[in-house]
């Protein structure tokens, strides 16, 4: 069953007075369990795939359907539902809130959606202790490292296990040791969680982690293939 | 699709607390501004329940009393053809009863009072004199010699300011003269037998005390009276029950209480609360610009984390709360340590503030040169509501902006 699809996604932006393709014509189906990566150069569209499959941004035409139900066409409240409870994401950079601590930004997500206060601190810290930051929960983000504090990204992700997670560049800001460190996590939890990861990227290194990469350039999939080898 | 509408409240509170203290300086000088504010709008309500309280005790002392029976035609002509009777039993049975505490019934009339070198015009005052001092005649006013000792004394307490336009003194004989009922001149000697100083020169010169039997025997009037006085001794409850004392003393008699007596005293009374409402809403706009200031500031600096909270799942209601609730937190504060400090500072003033400087020219208000501030909870109730509903409805502008967000834009934001 697909965790996510889209058909015919059109997304365009004024630019100076041009239109510029966002998305052009962009059908996918990602499977759950599946590791895909999006590659391609600045603007080949990959982060805009990334926000309308997320639901953060609405194609101009075309269908998105999350766990087999059409989102393209819900409003502002309804999305952010949809964001809570199926979706999980990592950004680049400016992942977490800078006055909760890594344990209560875990939470956070919990928060919202209305989990009681016990279930909330058992689950935070067994992810806690998953994404090997059981040391760490009372920290602040300005009391973490760049990839510590990706890892808390990852863990706030994971914590109310979405149908999949999103990551947007999540390494662009990483050292390769720490860059590293960070794609064994996404690999261990899609194995061991069967979690649907869909990553952003034009970092080769994040790349061969991947089994399933798809480039893009100027809003089209030129390139859709799983790689042999890996997994 | 699941749907959330059980949001922790807590998170909200935690965010909006520690978000308030990110940039602390700014915060403290907000908070600072708005506990200002909120101690000049209650020691300003204070000073001006005091003021107007003093202005109504004051003018009830020369009414006297916060009810009055008069004939119907007195308060149009106030001379002695319109006189009524002493109160009957129907009467007598309500002014006896709570909350009246005391009454008494006076015959008043406008006369002339002549010394050996001048003369003055005055308001003869035919009094009982314990029923004059159960109204609010203070014994301690006469500063020589002493008050009248009963209603038919037949001498005359005048106060410090005529006995020195008349350029006359304690023990020396004057003579009073007035109308009759037929217009006749009604005239007698008369031995000043005290003098008293009152708060303000106008009663000084104004009010000469005499025996009432003494008055109504130069009159020729038998037993009637001008008026029928009455105090429960709190002006503010006579709405409660000067109907009752109407209804006792029938259609006959005119009987009303302090506020349509004196009707400059009645309508200060009523715009009070009316101007302190102003004055409050003056000093919270001033206010609310820092405060929107503050709060778009605070919003604009985490742009960002905006996006990423909505990019999570937060519905923009939630953010507009939160927003809110930081503005709320804020004031909130603010009027706690705001209605402290005015306790604190206003209580110790209560005892008086002396305002002699413009003494003078509060005197024309019915005022003295002590300043009462009065701290009222009602005063506090209302700063702080409209601190609260004023404050919120500021904070809508900066929260509803915050709410407006698109997450992708906000988290592009640099």
């Amino acid at each position: 069953m697909s965790a996510i699809s889209s058909k015919n996604l059109h997304k365009t932006f004024s630019q100076g007075g041009h239109i510029i393709k966002g998305l052009d014509d962009v059908s996918i189906d990602i499977e759950e369990g599946e590791f895909v990566c999006l590659s391609g150069p600045s603007g080949s569209g990959k982060t805009t795939l990334l926000n309308a499959l997320g639901g953060l941004d609405r194609p101009d035409s075309g269908e998105i359907l999350v766990g087999g139900k059409r989102v393209d066409q819900l409003g502002k409240a309804e999305l952010a539902d949809m964001r809570l409870h199926h979706i999980g994401f990592v950004f680049q950079a400016y992942n977490l809130i800078p006055v909760l601590t890594a344990q209560e930004n875990i939470e956070f997500v919990m928060q919202i959606q209305g989990v009681p206060a016990a279930a909330r601190a058992e689950k935070s810290r067994a992810i806690l202790k998953e994404v090997g930051l059981e040391d760490h929960e009372n920290r602040r983000p300005s009391q973490l490292s760049g990839g510590q504090q990706q890892r808390v990204a990852v863990a706030r992700a994971i914590v109310s296990n979405p149908t999949l997670v999103l990551a947007d560049e999540p390494t662009a800001n990483l050292d390769s040791l720490t860059a590293t460190q960070l794609m064994d996590l996404f690999v261990k939890l899609n194995r061991e969680r069967n979690i649907t990861f869909v990553i952003a990227t034009h970092d080769t290194r994040v790349m061969q982690y991947c089994r399933r990469l798809v480039r893009m350039e100027d809003g089209k999939i030129i390139f859709d293939e799983s790689q042999p080898g890996i997994g | 699709m699941r749907t959330n509408k059980s949001l922790s409240p807590s998170i909200l509170a935690t965010l909006a607390w520690r978000n308030l203290w990110r940039n602390y300086r700014r915060t403290l000088i907000m908070l600072m501004a708005i506990v200002l504010g909120v101690w000049a709008m209650i020691l300003f309500s204070s000073m001006m329940r005091g003021m107007l309280d003093e202005m109504v005790r004051e003018g009830l002392r020369v009414l006297p009393g916060e009810v009055q029976i008069h004939h119907p035609e007195y308060r149009d002509d106030p001379s002695v053809a319109n006189l009524i009777g002493e109160p009957d039993a129907q009467l007598l049975s309500v002014l006896n009863t709570a909350p009246i505490e005391a009454w008494t019934a006076r015959i008043k009339v406008p006369g002339m009072i002549s010394s050996e070198r001048d003369t003055r015009g005055v308001l003869l005052l035919g009094i009982e004199p314990d029923g004059e001092i159960a109204l609010g005649f203070k014994l301690a006013d006469v500063i020589e010699g002493r008050f009248l000792e009963s209603a038919a004394d037949k001498g005359i307490v005048i106060g410090r300011k005529l006995a020195d336009r008349l350029d006359t003194e304690l023990g020396k004989r004057v003579v009073i003269m007035t109308q009759d009922p037929d217009n006749e001149v009604a005239d007698r000697g008369m031995r000043i037998v005290g003098i008293y100083r009152a708060r303000l020169e106008a009663t000084e010169q104004l009010n000469a005390y005499v025996g009432r039997e003494t008055l109504q025997k130069m009159l020729g009037v038998g037993n009637s009276v001008s008026e029928i006085a009455i105090t429960a001794n709190n002006y503010q409850t006579v709405k409660n029950w000067w109907q009752t004392v109407a209804d006792a003393a029938g259609d006959e008699q005119d009987t009303q209480p302090w506020m349509v007596l004196d009707g400059y005293l009645g309508t200060m009374a009523s715009v009070q609360g009316t101007i302190n409402l102003i004055i409050m809403v003056v000093i919270f706009i001033a206010l609310s610009f820092g405060l929107v200031n503050t709060l778009v500031m605070a919003v604009f600096e985490r742009v960002r984390e905006i996006g990423l909270m909505m990019a999570l799942g937060m519905r923009p209601q939630w953010i507009m709360l939160q927003v809110l609730l930081e503005s709320l937190m804020l004031l909130g504060l603010g009027l706690i340590l705001g209605n402290v400090l005015a306790v604190f500072t206003i209580l110790p003033l209560q005892s008086g503030i002396g305002i002699s400087v413009v003494g003078e020219g509060l005197e024309m208000y019915g005022m003295g040169t002590t300043l009462y501030p009065k701290l009222a909870l009602q005063d506090m109730l209302l700063s702080t509501a409209v601190v609260l509903l004023l404050g919120l409805a500021a904070s809508l502008i900066p929260a509803w902006r915050a709410s407006r967000y698109n997450p992708i834009e906000a988290l592009a934001k640099t």
